[in-house]
């Protein structure tokens, strides 16, 4: 206190010599401090001069951007920098004038008050770095303010115009001018206590640096209806909830963070070995025992987890600033909306988002947001949107950035692909509308017909998504032409320590993360023969009548050769090599279970073949060295519980190397989806069946509602149709062979009703207009997209025309006229078939 | 490059081989190993070491030299490199020798490239030869 008292501002080298006479480890920590503080408070009065900008009357926010200042002021001169000072000097003065309302904040004063804010920050970056602010000269600046400051007004009747601020500041009640005038001219005194609370080591947020008292007078004074002296509760009030926050939260380094969360890391593998040990122990103690030492682990962990959780809000709220800047250099307009600020993160998260957030951002505002004339042209509002949103979903976070701009062009999406050398032109023909969009998080692809300084220089979205996978998050695009376009990042919530499956192949454990698990199916010996079958030798299952890709871990893992070899050694099932060995006790095909593990990747599905599931368990994740970082199925490592070493999988990747995501796609995801399935640059996706005599037919699938199996058995009839029971209701069967011929007369033998009962009927469900019919056909064979030109007409009703697919001449199914041919079918006249024998 | 001071050797198929003592963290008996499919051939697997998951190279692999018999159990040095703690498989471990500068010599150019790869050069000790092995060098994957 008494050092303080010692202190001139306007002194440099007394200032110093002060300095001097604090320890110099101290000196540092204060300005240290003051760094830190200040920093954050340049933050938050970015964000606050845009809101001003929006809502200049607004006295709260701009008490708030007048404390800052002064803070900052304050604590510059007690630390003597002088140039500091004097920039924050005048910036507090005209923001003093404003506050009284002698001024009315325009854009041209927020752009210098904003100026004055960069102008802090470089010199407080100087002196982070160097020590002193620097050499600079803000002679333009502050002159800048000061012409700003007396802009409208008779200049020249205050020549210390802080200090005639803080008089008018007190409006009617002079009263409590007097005492608050003393102290916001003499920062000296006030910056005292923000020595105490420095070299006490932890800094209150929110900082002031000011006597306990005085937040409430200036509450006080910054809001004129509690001008009197009797409205004490609401005096009370700042104060008592700066001083709370003050008491309560504490500054801590990350790295401290970092190693407590590792610690937590190890005790979690610590507490999986002790668990397991004490589940084969008879002895009660230990298991009680263990049991609270994995409740406390379980507790701690959560808590230590949430000390590293952060509000997105934390960067979000240096977006609006951003954006201004950046809509003023383009000459547009731009209002940003946000939604679900308080949404949590791991911290390193925060951080790795934080790039390519505001990438996207300024791709908006610079590519997708038009001009305020286009804008008006168009009949949208000359202010553009842009939304962010951030959820919680599934153990993911979720952050959309939306901009209601002018979307993507996708044709010039695809020319520039082509030109690029991406895809080829055929590619890109082929390519729905989703997939073109996507194409813009290729490396080397940027659009922007002029380089901006904003951005455009070729590097770009692919830097957003190879961040966001970095950290295990996908990213996707969304555009609607002349709505605008959404960006979709879907984040995990932390990165060290995840829920996972433990699965086996090959007798070694393997984990999957639980964030990309959909279910899990079993299927019995028998069954798995049966349910699985092979597309052009693609294994595939039908989940609920759905296509479910299949991938076998240990084909991925090419593991198979080893058990192939095995297999082919006479010694079934007591083979020598040692890889295979455990395997192989499993080899047997007829009897081996199969377990499907259904996977998410990038929004597809597809199952995972595995030997065995085990369990779930929390893992850490432990990443891998160099020398395995290029395998893409792996994410990582882990120890467990018994101390055994698993690899972590990275669905992703194992969906890639899989050709899930690529070629493979057709089967799966494409599949489920009718609309898209539909047209699409004149391409259909279709099924391709054989028929009649071994006729290739196809329908489009968009009318495929499922394929199923249904046993011979379970057809009967229902007054002149074929019917089956099916899902509750009665579904009228077709079969094709008899549909499309031209005498529609049966042989018994045709009957469907005539049947084994244990013959399996391939049953196309087809809908068209709600109404559902099961189509029975010879044999499904795949599922191709392909244009339908037509190569010759129909010859025979039923069949819209022939076109060649796939190299082979193909009839394209009118389903339509085919219903109708259908329901008028006529019965088989002859009580043929089972009646008769 | 100081090819003086304390070197820790081990046996690779009957060669005798050398690293600086200041690199190896330390030496412990063979632990099971979880292989890691679609890996590298070098790499053996991934140890559990207290803890820690660290990588197992086969130094056999590096300078193509025929694989240990099944029944030979190797011992793992675990080293200190850039890339952080790898271990490193020989077949045995030999003596800690002190060498001077005097009795160190470059590889010799007839050496098997995959082998001059991964050495320094050679210390010519009393009976035999140590080769001075770069670990940085015999970590680097080949594919």
């Amino acid at each position: 206190m008494s050092a303080a008292q010692r202190i001139s501002p306007s002194s440099e080298s007394l200032g110093l010599s002060i300095v001097r006479v604090v320890p110099m480890s101290d000196a540092d920590d204060i300005v240290k401090e003051f760094l830190v503080e200040s920093y954050e408070n340049l933050d938050r009065l970015d964000r606050d001069l845009v809101l001003l900008e929006k809502n200049p009357g607004n006295r709260e926010i701009l008490a708030s951007v007048f404390r800052t200042i002064h803070t900052i002021k304050g604590t510059s001169g007690f630390l003597a920098f002088d140039k500091l000072g004097a920039v924050t000097h005048v910036g507090e003065s005209l923001l003093g004038r404003l506050r009284d309302g002698e001024l009315v904040l325009n854009g041209e004063i927020t752009t210098a008050l904003l100026a004055l804010v960069d102008a802090v920050r470089q010199m407080l970056a100087s002196i982070e770095s160097s020590g002193s602010e620097g050499e600079r000269d803000d002679v333009a600046l502050i002159s800048r303010l000061t012409d700003l400051q007396h802009a409208g007004d008779i200049p020249g009747d205050r020549d210390e115009p802080a200090l005639a601020a803080e008089v008018k500041a007190a409006p009617p009640a002079t009263a409590a001018a007097s005492p608050l005038a003393v102290s916001e001219a003499a920062p000296a005194t006030k910056a005292a206590p923000g020595l105490d609370s420095a070299a006490a080591n932890t800094i209150p947020i929110p900082p002031p640096t000011k006597p306990k008292m005085e937040p409430s007078d200036h509450a006080e004074a910054f809001d004129p209806a509690s001008s009197g002296a009797g409205v004490k509760a609401k005096r009370e009030q700042p104060g008592a909830r700066a001083q709370g926050a003050g008491d309560s939260t504490i500054r801590l380094d990350v790295s401290l963070l970092d190693q407590l969360m590792n610690l937590v890391g190890e005790l979690v593998l610590a507490r999986n070995q002790i668990l397991q040990c004490a589940n084969i122990s008879e002895e009660s103690s230990l298991l009680a025992a263990s049991q609270r030492l994995n409740l406390i682990t379980t507790e701690l962990q959560g808590g230590v987890m949430k000390t590293r959780m952060q509000p997105i809000g934390n960067i979000w709220s240096k977006l609006p600033r951003t954006v201004r800047d950046l809509a003023i250099d383009c000459g547009k307009q731009v209002r940003v909306e946000m939604e679900g600020q308080e949404t949590e993160l791991d911290k390193t998260l925060i951080e790795a988002i934080k790039d390519p957030l505001t990438h996207i951002v300024r791709n908006s505002v610079d590519h997708g947001i038009e001009a305020p004339e286009v804008r008006q042209g168009v009949g949208k509002n000359p202010e553009g949107l842009l939304f962010l949103r951030a959820f919680h979903e599934g153990g993911q976070v979720n952050i959309e950035i939306s901009d209601d701009g002018a979307g993507l062009n996708q044709e010039r999406i695809r020319l520039k692909a082509i030109e690029k050398g991406l895809v080829t032109s055929e590619q890109a023909g082929r390519m729905s509308d989703r997939e073109t969009v996507n194409l813009i998080l290729l490396p080397g692809f940027s659009t922007a017909e002029k380089l901006t300084k904003v951005s455009g220089r070729g590097v770009g979205m692919d830097v957003v998504k190879t961040h966001i996978e970095r950290i295990g998050g996908t990213v996707e695009v969304q555009s609607r032409p002349g709505k605008g376009v959404l960006v979709r990042m879907k984040i995990p919530l932390t990165l060290a320590i995840i829920p996972a499956l433990i699965v086996t192949s090959a007798g070694e454990p393997y984990a999957i993360p639980q964030v990309s698990l959909l279910e899990l199916v079993g299927l019995d010996g028998g069954e798995s023969s049966q349910k699985i079958e092979t597309i052009h030798g693609a294994p595939v299952y039908r989940l609920r009548g759905r296509l479910l890709p299949l991938v076998y871990l240990k084909t991925a893992l090419r593991l198979d050769d080893a058990e192939t070899a095995d297999a082919t050694t006479p010694v079934e099932g007591t083979s020598l090599s040692a890889p295979g060995a455990s395997g192989a006790g499993s080899k047997a095909p007829v009897t081996k279970r199969t377990n499907i593990v259904v996977l998410a990747a990038d929004g597809r599905q597809f199952g995972l073949v595995v030997d065995e599931i085990n369990d779930t368990e929390e893992i850490v994740v432990k990443p891998l060295s160099k020398h395995l970082k290029d395998i893409s199925v792996y994410a990582g490592a882990t120890i467990m519980g018994d101390g055994k070493v698993a690899l972590i999988l990275d669905v992703l990747g194992l969906a890639k190397g899989s050709n899930i995501l690529s070629e493979g796609r057709e089967h799966g995801r494409e599949l489920e989806t009718e609309a898209r399935a539909g047209t699409n640059g004149g391409k259909q996706k279709l099924v391709l069946f054989s028929g009649a005599a071994g006729a290739r037919m196809a329908v489009p699938l968009k009318m495929l509602a499922r394929l199923e199996n249904i046993p011979g058995g379970q057809v009967e009839r229902s007054g002149n149709r074929w019917v089956t029971q099916y899902r509750g209701q009665i579904l009228p069967l077709i079969r094709i062979t008899h549909a499309l011929e031209e005498r529609r007369r049966l042989r018994p033998t045709d009957d469907l009703l005539s049947l084994p009962t244990s013959d399996m009927l391939q049953v196309l469900v087809l809908e068209n207009e709600q109404q559902a019919f099961g189509l029975v056909v010879n044999r499904i064979l795949d599922i191709v997209e392909s244009a339908m030109e037509p190569m010759s007409p129909s010859t025979r009703s039923g069949v819209l025309h022939s076109c060649v697919i796939a190299e082979k001449v193909t009839e394209l199914l009118d389903v339509p006229s085919l219903l109708r041919t259908g329901e008028a079918f006529e019965p088989p006249e002859v009580p043929s078939g089972r009646e008769l024998n | 490059m100081a090819s003086a001071g304390q070197f820790c050797t081990f046996y690779l198929n009957h060669l005798l081989f050398g690293v600086e003592s200041q690199k190896i963290q330390e030496v412990v008996t063979h632990r099971e190993l979880r292989p890691v499919p679609l890996a590298p051939t070098v790499v053996s697997g991934l140890m559990n070491l207290r803890g820690q998951v660290v990588v197992a190279l086969e130094l056999r692999r590096q300078p193509e030299m025929p694989d240990r018999a099944r029944a030979m159990k190797p011992i793992c040095l675990v080293v200190r490199t850039e890339e952080g703690t790898v271990c490193l498989l020989a077949d045995e471990v030999g003596n800690v020798v002190e060498v001077k500068e005097e009795t160190f010599e470059p590889s010799p150019e007839t050496l098997p490239p995959r082998l001059r790869a991964v050495i320094r050069g050679v210390h010519k000790l009393e009976h035999q030869l140590m080769h001075v092995l770069d670990t940085e060098r015999a970590c680097e994957v080949s594919s």
